[in-house]
């Protein structure tokens, strides 16, 4: 299992607009490059792209919850 | 010598100590939000207090050097790596020609200092160094670095690696932080019990928080004496007739969210201040990330005076040990 991590601190959205669908849903391929989720701070979002290949096995916290850098967002499998 | 940015970080500036005498004309102070790391960056480079550097928050960028230098990084907590080699913050290390430093993830605090010997050496606009993108002054073309950017660097008399500053001379803030204020002009705007409450209250830095405010929440809402508004104030009980700002103003929009006002901030409007935060405690501002719990702390001018006294002789001491 690999993870991506938040490389700041911020609030973590799964999805682009209230409205959208999250950008990834469990079982999803995920290519590098691949943007997530957003994470907002200081008046701007900030796209957070996977660095790894793989499938989509969920997102580790909460749409809109509070994130600090460092802090597990999402987890891939091979 | 440049300092070549492989990759920018977030909002990564150059900044110095700022651009002072314009506010009158609406062009903030800017510099470093957290001067003191700026300073104690620069001695321990061996430039003047006053150089410019990088200031990057939340994230560290990575940069190539063209020449050899001696750098140090001061204020949050973040592994430094030179080309993958962890060294230490708040010491001085030498980098040589072709290595790259890099940043591991923000372990405390907001802001890192970037000073390199010789000092970032962009043009200077209205006296300094400092950029104000929304004014596109200072830094590169008046914004923050890209990649790609080759930042030049001014030449230097030769400084040794390995100095450091003890642990207890690097000034960050605790958690909850606290932040002490003076109360202002407008203080009579509050009830009593409104007054009491923000000092009682537990507030969390805002994500908008940024270098022109920083926005708070969480307390309770403020509640206002009654007046009728005069004439030129909006309807709102937290508007005034315009009226001037002053940095670390506490402004507090519709009674609900409060907000300091930082190193690129408007120099008026038509809000009610509270107080301000004292100068002492603006650096610690500097350093707060989103969600941080915050108390603020009444005090008076004495007190005020007193602690910026403290923060001066805190400085001179890191000055005997380093200059």
């Amino acid at each position: 299992m690999a993870v991506i991590q938040s490389p700041l601190p911020g609030i973590f959205y799964h999805k682009p607009t209230p409205e959208d669908p999250p950008f990834r849903l469990t079982g999803d391929d995920v290519a590098v490059g691949d943007t997530i989720g957003l994470v907002e701070v200081m008046k701007t979002f900030i796209e957070i792209k996977s660095e790894i290949p793989g499938k989509f096995e969920g997102y580790a916290i909460a749409d809109g919850s509070p994130v600090t850098a460092g802090e597990t967002l999402a987890e891939l499998s091979d | 010598m440049a300092l070549k940015i492989v990759k920018p970080g977030l909002f990564t500036s150059v900044q110095d100590l700022g651009r002072p005498g314009y506010f009158h004309l609406g062009i903030p102070i800017s510099g470093a939000m957290d001067r003191f790391a700026m300073r104690t960056a620069n001695m321990l480079v061996g430039n003047a207090e006053d150089a410019a550097g990088l200031e990057a928050v939340f994230m560290g960028p990575e940069i190539e050097f063209t020449e050899d230098a001696v750098v140090a990084v001061t204020g949050a907590s973040m592994p430094i790596m030179v080309d993958g080699d962890p060294v230490g913050g708040w010491s001085s290390f030498a980098v040589k020609a072709g290595q790259t430093l890099s940043f591991g993830f923000l372990k405390s605090g907001a802001r890192i200092y970037i000073a390199v010997s010789g000092g970032i050496d962009t043009t200077p606009d209205l006296g300094s160094r400092s950029t104000y993108p929304i004014g596109a002054l200072g830094g590169i073309e008046g914004r923050p670095v890209q990649a790609g950017d080759e930042i030049p660097v001014g030449n230097s008399n030769p400084v040794a690696a390995g100095r450091t500053v003890q642990t207890e001379l690097r000034r960050m803030p605790g958690s909850p932080a606290e932040l002490r204020v003076l109360p202002g002009l407008y203080w009579h705007r509050l009830t009593e019990e409104a007054g009491t409450g923000f000092f009682e209250d537990t507030w969390t830095v805002a994500p908008e928080a940024d270098r022109m405010g920083y926005r708070f929440k969480g307390g309770r809402a403020l509640e206002f004496v009654d007046r009728e508004q005069p004439f030129g104030a909006g309807a709102d009980p937290s508007n005034i007739v315009d009226g001037c700002y002053s940095y670390g103003s506490i402004q507090v929009p519709g009674g609900t969210e409060p907000i300091v006002l930082h190193r690129d901030a408007v120099s008026g409007g038509g809000y009610f201040t509270l107080g301000a935060i004292i100068s002492a405690d603006m650096d610690l501002i500097g350093q707060l990330q989103p969600n941080t719990p915050v108390r603020f702390v009444k005090v008076d001018m004495e007190r005020a005076l007193a602690a910026r006294a403290d923060r001066r002789k805190m400085l001179q001491k890191i000055r005997e040990e380093l200059v």
